[in-house]
């Protein structure tokens, strides 16, 4: 039997890389961030102190940061229930006892894999260029051409695509869920003569329900992080006419490029805030719609 | 009975059908990258390069100005593998210590560690950047690789998972045999979690060697230019129109990926399935 002493002492040993560099790369930073949010401050002299006015001048004085906040919201809010359909979609498509299921399994999942590379945000690019295979494929079609590199509108449509391409991970979650759903549920409802929607709304979906919430929370916070595609894709600018300035596009250009670095703090700061509100509603929500199998249904 | 094969033969042609569909940019990324540069957008409905040219790879690998391709892969390379030696050491560590140790303070930690996984980066960005200038180690790899010492949320807490699967006879066993903390550390658990630590190895080797926002804040001089920023390089030099070349580098950074992926292909996807890790 150990004294408590030196339980504490091998405790502390072993977790202690994660306390230093929590301190040093986490708590040290957050405090100075707030702190610089307050501050007017370009790296190379004294940051200096400004109040709110960093904040005031987001939301009445800045146009452009309105401009990026409304575009990444579109997507947000396009791109992440696009991206979660799919994933179902293609997981409930997978479900099945085919023994080639491993086999679509990988290919499907290859997107993701490779989606956060640069090399997939040029490949990308070009794909959706003027004479690319996308338009090439429209015109096929016998539809018109789209420049998706001319209006802003189609750019960030670019943006959601590449993000719903991207849908393996998801869809490897999903699948999981599914496969944990008792076969005999099914079997049940076909006695009873329910067809395929009514099996997948009062079955698959409550059923599904935590795996929903969790992939939904994961999705939308890391959706709002989106940079790499963003950068890429517009070359740095957040063109045609910031069409594609994410807000961490527009947050890097600020502290990096125009050396706004107390602006950017205050910019990361109302980030956090708008990231903790979504995951707030979306966990809020939950309990209209998420069902736990362990409480014997609601 | 009859109509099995028909409905089968219909699935494998509309999900198959549907993968090509997806996969069809790689493809012509791949493709692309064997055509002569003049020839890419004009034939980009062909899946056939003709000629077929491998021309593409050897300028690209001669890279531009002073450094070669070969410079950014032996950097990407070293920067992998020291972040992933951190992440193997710290974080087996620490889970072991939040999985097995009883110590006063346990559970205040790792609630304060299952926070941090949630934290945006870009919150502690700037002030991670200045505390990184004040240090001078701007323009090198110590901003990226040094962290990676002190643990990582996301693999610590799948450590632990896997560490509380084991049973806890194992560790009484050896304590009455007279072994140390660090002697079950390392003889008992080390050894039992080596499928964790392989999916720690794996999703660590993708997310550096991919990661582009951090060597783009700390690495400044093209000598030191990790694969990601060089294809960047590439691409703000696409007014010389060598999409070959830059069509070929990208398949070589994605050579990688794809090969580990292959190789670990199990760990990859039970790592996603059970832990939620983003791949």
């Amino acid at each position: 039997m150990q004294s408590s002493m030196k339980q504490n002492l091998w405790g502390y040993l072993f977790i202690g890389p994660f306390i230093i560099g929590f301190l040093a790369f986490t708590v040290i930073p957050i405090f100075a961030s707030l702190y610089f949010s307050f501050t007017s401050y370009n790296l190379f002299t004294a940051p200096e102190w400004i109040g709110f006015d960093n904040f005031t001048k987001m939301f009445t004085d800045d146009a452009r940061y309105l401009h990026s906040l409304k575009i990444t919201f579109i997507y947000v809010f396009a791109g992440v229930p696009l991206r979660l359909a799919f994933a179902l979609f293609v997981a409930m498509l997978l479900n099945t006892a085919s023994r080639a299921v491993g086999f679509y399994r990988t290919l499907y999942y290859l997107p993701s894999l490779i989606g956060g590379s640069v090399a997939v945000a040029i490949m990308w690019r070009n794909i959706f260029g003027d004479e690319g295979i996308v338009n090439l494929a429209l015109s096929t079609l016998g539809l018109d051409p789209i420049r998706w590199f001319g209006d802003p509108t189609a750019a960030l449509w670019m943006l959601i695509f590449l993000s719903v391409w991207q849908f393996g991970s998801s869809m490897l979650i999903f699948l999981a869920g599914l496969k944990s759903i008792p076969q005999s549920y099914y079997e049940a409802a076909s006695v009873d003569g329910a067809n395929f929607l009514q099996k997948f709304v009062k079955i698959t979906i409550p059923m599904l329900s935590p795996v929903i919430l969790f992939n939904a929370v994961m999705q939308t916070i890391s959706a709002f992080m989106t940079f790499v595609p963003a950068f890429i894709i517009s070359k740095g600018t957040g063109g045609p006419l910031d069409g594609t300035l994410l807000y961490s596009l527009y947050l890097f250009m600020q502290g990096f490029e125009f050396f706004h670095m107390g602006y950017a703090s205050a910019m990361a700061w109302v980030m956090l805030i708008i990231i903790g509100i979504l995951t707030s509603i979306i966990f809020a929500s939950s309990r209209f719609w998420v069902h736990y199998e362990s409480e014997g249904g609601r | 009975m009859k109509a099995k094969p028909l409905k089968k033969l219909i699935y494998h042609i509309f999900v198959g059908g549907f993968a090509v569909l997806l996969l069809y940019p790689v493809v012509w990324l791949i493709v692309s990258s064997f055509k002569q540069s003049e020839k890419i957008f004009l034939t980009a409905e062909s899946l056939i390069p003709k000629p077929f040219t491998i021309a593409n790879y050897g300028q690209g690998w001669e890279g531009f100005g002073d450094y070669g391709f070969d410079t950014y892969i032996t950097n990407t390379t070293i920067y992998v593998v020291l972040v992933l030696i951190g992440h193997l050491i710290s974080c087996s560590l620490i889970a072991f210590g939040f999985a097995r140790l009883k110590f006063a303070g346990r559970n205040f930690w790792f609630a304060i560690m299952i926070m941090t996984l949630m934290l945006p980066y870009e919150v502690v960005m700037i002030p991670q950047y200045i505390i990184f200038s004040q240090l001078d180690w701007l323009n090198s790899y110590k901003p990226l690789v040094v962290p990676a010492y002190f643990g990582h949320p996301f693999f610590i807490f799948l450590l632990v998972q896997f560490i509380r699967t084991i049973p806890r006879e194992l560790d009484e066993a050896a304590t009455i045999d007279g072994s140390s903390v660090f002697g079950i550390y390392y003889r008992i658990i080390l050894p039992l979690i080596v499928p964790a630590l392989a999916t720690t190895a794996i999703f660590t080797f993708y997310w550096t060697w991919d990661n582009l926002l951090g060597p783009v804040l700390y690495l400044n001089s093209p000598g030191k230019y990790t694969v990601s920023m060089a294809l960047r390089m590439f691409l703000s030099n696409e007014t010389v129109s060598n999409w070959g070349a830059m069509f070929a580098m990208s398949v070589v950074s994605l050579i990688p990926v794809f090969v580990i992926f292959f190789i670990f292909q199990r760990y990859v996807v039970e790592g996603i399935s059970t832990s939620g890790l983003k791949g």
